[in-house]
Order: structure tokens, then sequence, then C-alpha cells
């Protein structure tokens, strides 16, 4: 499959899961599954507690590796054999932990272990760091994702749980070249703050990336996904546009009614 | 904040006043907290220098300083493993053991070169194997292997030195140890110089902030595809070269490699580290704290017995300043949470 095959930029297919498979042990956490998700668009993926989302969310940030099935990125069939190799195929995931460093600033969380650094020559660890460069691209993006923080170089303990989700995202955003994957991104937070982090969300969409949101939230499902896929004990029960009209629809093919 | 408050655009800038008021106390108080160990560093100074009027002369200086050279040497080290949420038990056996080793050198060789190149690598081979014990060894936590090591680097120095006391130490090593320079004692520069390093490391290096970043969450450091095996084992290893430079200080004053050296100097490092301000949960603090710290912990010894306070009360209020200062930390953890109660409710 090569890269002529894309359609046009608007739509084209950033991911494309092919029959992903993945068992541990006796457990099939993922059976046949299919996913796609497209540039410039939120794919919804949905389901109860242990239907597979976060199974198949791992499986495309190079946690876990599927056990057969296809990933395609770009039209390229790839292979992620960790989270190293998914940042570098322009994949970012914001875990639902957030994986952030608390004694850190957002530019220092922002960079650890992918420091902007100098000579080239010497292994990562051994180099120096353009603090600067950091930073300013830092405040670059905090400034135009509108996040407001508790001041420039406070740590990341400082923060509320919104601040520290839009710290998260706004991460993601600066070096997702293709994906970013948000589990629940919301569940803690109240509704303002996740009000600003749905707008981040969009923001995000808006600027070309494909998204893949997992939640709980139905009302955040038709505000932003264009699709919402369903997994129930990891097989893909159905998909469709979601809208207001067709909430109980999603909800019934989540709990199996 | 006030539970008859409607959100209503009105009260919310009387409200978020308010919050931009209580937040500039937590801010200051957080300031105050992290100034707290040199101020009361400078107050201890003042107050000293009117108790006992030969406290603050250069030779009783001096002396403080050269006696604490070794445990702030040595504390630095302590500090970074420290920072990655680790405790090193083994220094003071390590450095028991490098002393001994470097005697025997001498001994045998007469070569100040090899004598301090076998002190330094005695620290740094202990420091290594609690490194790659943890880690590989995958313990949870390295209490233990450290613990091992002080009984196994303890018992080998006994076995290889029969229990005494070496005499004999190179001019140069003695000179760094003992001496001084324009009344500057001679282990105050190896302090200054090894601070100094490990401050710009900290500071400028990606390995620095590797380190910052493991003890702040460990968790993450591997999801963000930070090596933490690696920073982990270089956090030991650093740590057991200061204990070899230790070592080199004060097998350098007392002219002789001991068994006997570095006893319960685990704990004076540890007490330093805290004492000077930096967080036993790991992720903060900086080199400057061990050396106040070891510092603190000098001026305090210094001053009781300027007092003719007797030697058992002055670890009474080592243990008292100790419990002060985690108490300080834990006070500082409930501040930081306080002010992210206040940045939720001004996040409009």
């Amino acid at each position: 499959m090569s890269k002529s095959f894309a359609v046009s930029p608007s739509t084209s297919t950033v991911l494309d899961v092919r029959n992903a498979t993945k068992r541990f042990g006796p457990v099939l956490a993922l059976d046949n599954v299919s996913i796609q998700a497209h540039r410039g668009q939120v794919l919804a993926l949905l389901g109860d507690n242990g239907a597979g989302k976060s199974t198949l969310i791992k499986c495309i940030s190079g946690v876990h590796q599927i056990d057969s099935g296809m990933i395609q990125i770009d039209g390229v069939p790839t292979v992620i054999r960790s989270p190293g190799s998914a940042r570098e195929a322009g994949i970012e995931t914001v875990y639902q932990d957030l994986a952030l460093f608390d004694n850190l600033t957002p530019a220092q969380n922002f960079y650890a272990g992918r420091e902007i650094s100098f000579p080239s020559w010497l292994p990562l660890g051994m180099r120096f760091m353009r603090r600067r460069e950091m930073e300013a691209v830092t405040n670059g993006v905090l400034e135009r994702l509108k996040v407001t923080l508790p001041g420039a170089g406070a740590t990341v303990a400082l923060m509320s749980g919104g601040q520290r989700q839009a710290v998260a995202v706004a991460r993601a955003s600066v070096f997702a070249r293709k994906l970013v994957i948000l589990d629940e991104p919301t569940a803690a937070l109240g509704l303002r703050e996740s009000r600003k982090v749905l707008d981040l969300i969009a923001q995000l969409r808006d600027e070309g990336n494909a998204v893949i949101l997992i939640t709980h939230n139905m009302e955040h499902v038709t505000e932003l996904a264009s699709l919402a896929v369903v997994l129930r004990q990891g097989r893909k029960v159905g998909e469709l546009v979601p809208t207001k009209a067709n909430q109980h629809d999603l909800i019934s093919m989540i709990v199996g009614g | 904040m006030h539970a008859k408050t409607p959100t209503t655009p009105g009260t919310g800038k009387a409200a978020s006043q308010e919050r931009g008021a209580s937040s500039a106390v937590v801010r200051t108080s957080l300031r105050l907290l992290g100034a707290g160990p040199v101020v009361i560093l400078l107050a201890l100074i003042v107050l000293l220098s009117f108790l006992s009027p030969y406290f603050l002369t250069g030779r009783n200086l001096s002396n403080i300083l050269s006696q604490t050279a070794v445990i702030a040497l040595v504390a630095m080290g302590q500090h970074i493993v420290i920072l990655t949420r680790g405790i090193d038990l083994s220094v003071g056996s390590n450095l028991a053991l490098a002393s001994v080793v470097g005697a025997l050198v001498f001994k045998s060789t007469d070569s100040t070169f090899l004598v301090v190149v076998a002190m330094i690598a005695s620290g740094g081979l202990v420091g290594a194997i609690n490194g790659l014990v943890y880690v590989y060894g995958r313990l949870p936590h390295p209490f233990i292997i450290t613990l091992a090591t002080l009984s196994i680097a303890k018992g080998t120095a006994l076995e290889l030195s029969d229990g005494r006391a070496i005499q004999g130490m190179p001019d140069f090593v003695r000179a760094i140890g003992g001496g001084s320079i324009y009344g500057i004692p001679g282990s105050l520069f190896v302090v200054a110089g090894v601070a100094l390093l490990f401050a710009v490391m900290a500071k400028t290096m990606v390995w620095g902030r590797w380190i910052y970043a493991v003890g702040g969450k460990p968790e993450a450091a591997v999801q963000m595809g930070i090596p933490v095996k690696r920073v982990l084992i270089s956090a030991y290893v650093i740590s057991g070269l200061c204990a070899g430079l230790g070592a080199i200080l004060l097998a350098g004053r007392t002219d002789a490699g001991s068994p006997l050296f570095g006893n319960l100097l685990e704990l004076d490092t540890i007490a330093a580290v805290i004492i000077g301000g930096a967080s036993f949960l790991g992720g903060r603090g900086h080199i400057g704290h061990a050396l106040v710290g070891a510092i603190m912990i000098g001026v305090i010894r210094n001053a009781l017995n300027l007092l003719n306070v007797d030697i058992f009360f002055q670890l009474i209020v080592i243990g008292v300043v100790i419990v002060m200062a985690v108490e300080a930390d834990v006070l500082r953890n409930h501040l930081e949470g306080r002010m992210r109660v206040l940045q939720a409710a001004g996040q409009a």
C-alpha cells in the first residue's frame, strides 16, 4: 500500500487498524477490531470498563503489541514496538494519569526524555540542554492554546487538575505530527475545567491532527466526535455518527441492551 | 470561596481578587519555607557570635569547615540518590573501605596517583554494586541493598586491615585532607569544586534533568522514554565516588586508613540533606541544600562544644532539627495542595 492511495488531504486516513487481535493468556482482549482515524477529525472510542478500549490504545501507543492484524500509519504498515517508536511515528498519547512530573515546570515536562540539547554526537544524557529554546517553544504553545497557568516557572505541583490536563494535552500537541490519543481527559475535572480541555481538543483537531478520544461522557462525544466506535468484550459492536438524537442507541450499544 | 457566593460575573471578580490575595500568601509561605534553612543557619551564626566570643574567629570557622568537609562531600552524593527517591546507607562503610584500600596501596606501591585512583575507584565500585543490584535485582527499595553493602564493605575493610588503622598517606593526600592555603582548608577546595560540578551538571545537563524526572515520577519517566535504570545506577555510582573522595579527605587529615572511619556517616549525610531542605520524597532539592545542611550540623556541634553542652545532648538537638526539617517538607506539600485548590477555583 503506497501513499498515492490516500484520498484528499482533508479526509486522509492517518491511522488504519485492521483486524487487531490481542490475547492476554486465556483472555481475548481484542477480537478482530478495525478502526480508522482521519486527519482533522475526532474519533470517539466508547465502551464499558473492560471493553477493550485501553488495550486498543495501548497497542497503538506502543505499550502492547497486537498478536495479529495490521496497523497502518499514513497508509504504511507499521510495527509499533515501544512508546518511543509510537512517538517517533508522530503519535502522542495523553495517559489517564497524565504522566506529568509534579516537581518540574511545564517546559521541563514538555521535553522530558527528548530535551533539545547539544552536541548531538554525545548520548542524550551527556548533552547540555538548550533551556531557553525549550521554554520559548513551551510558552508559545501554551499561549496559542490559551492555557492560563500560575505563572512562568511554576512547577506542575502548584496546578489544578484542569491546568495539569491542559499541560499534558499541550505537550501532546507540540510533538504530535499525526495522531493524538486522549484517555478520559475530563474524567477528574469539574465543569469549567472540562470545558477548557474540550476546547483544547477541538483546537488540536482543527490544527490537522487525527484525534482518538476515550470518554464516558455522551455530551462530549456528540459535541466533538465525527464518528463513534463502540467496543464490547473486545469486539467492535457498532459505529455511528453521534448526534443528540442517537445518544440512546450509543448507550444501548455500550451496555449491550 | 464562600458557600453563599453565586457564580455570577460580578461577584466572581471580587472572589478572584480574594483568591489572588490568598494565592499570594501561599506563594510567599512557600518561598519562606524554601529559604528557611539558610535563614536559620544565618540566625544561628549571629546568635552564636553573641553567645561565644570564640565562635566567629577565623580559626574556629576554619575548624568547623574542615570538620564538615567530609559530611558535606558525601552528603552531596547522598543528595543525588535522595533526589531519585533512594537512600544510600553504605556511604560510611564505603568510605572506610576506600581509606583502607588507599592505605594498603600506598604501603605496596608508594605511588600517590595509584592511591588516589584506588580510593576513588573503590568508592565507585561499591556504588556501582548498589546501583546494579538495586536495578537489575529488581529490589523494591534501595534500603536493603545499601544496608547489605554497608555490612559487606565494613567487613571487607576489617578483613583487609585486620581491624586496625593503617598509618601512612602520600603527602599530596595529607595536603588535601589536612593542609591549608592562606588559612583556607584544602578540603574546602575539594568540596567547592565538587559542588560546582554537581550544580552545573544538575542545571545544564540532560542527565541532571533526568535525575529530577526519575525522582518526581518514576512511572512517567518510563513512559517518556527516559532510561530510568541507567539514571538510577548513575546516582549510586556518584554517591560511591563521593564516599571515595571523602575517604581521601579523612585519610589525608588523619594520615591513615581505618575500618572505623565513617561511623554513622550515613545518618549524618541523610540528616544534612533533609535539614538543608531537600525533600525526602525525591525530586526536590539542589546541591546547596546538602551543603547548608552539612554546615548546619557542623555549626550545631561546634556551638554545643563551645557552650560546654555535653556530647549526648548534641544528638538530641540534631534529632529535633531533623524532625523540624521533615515537618517543613510536610507543610510545603500541604501548601502546594492549597495552591492547587486555589488554581482550580480561579479557572474561568
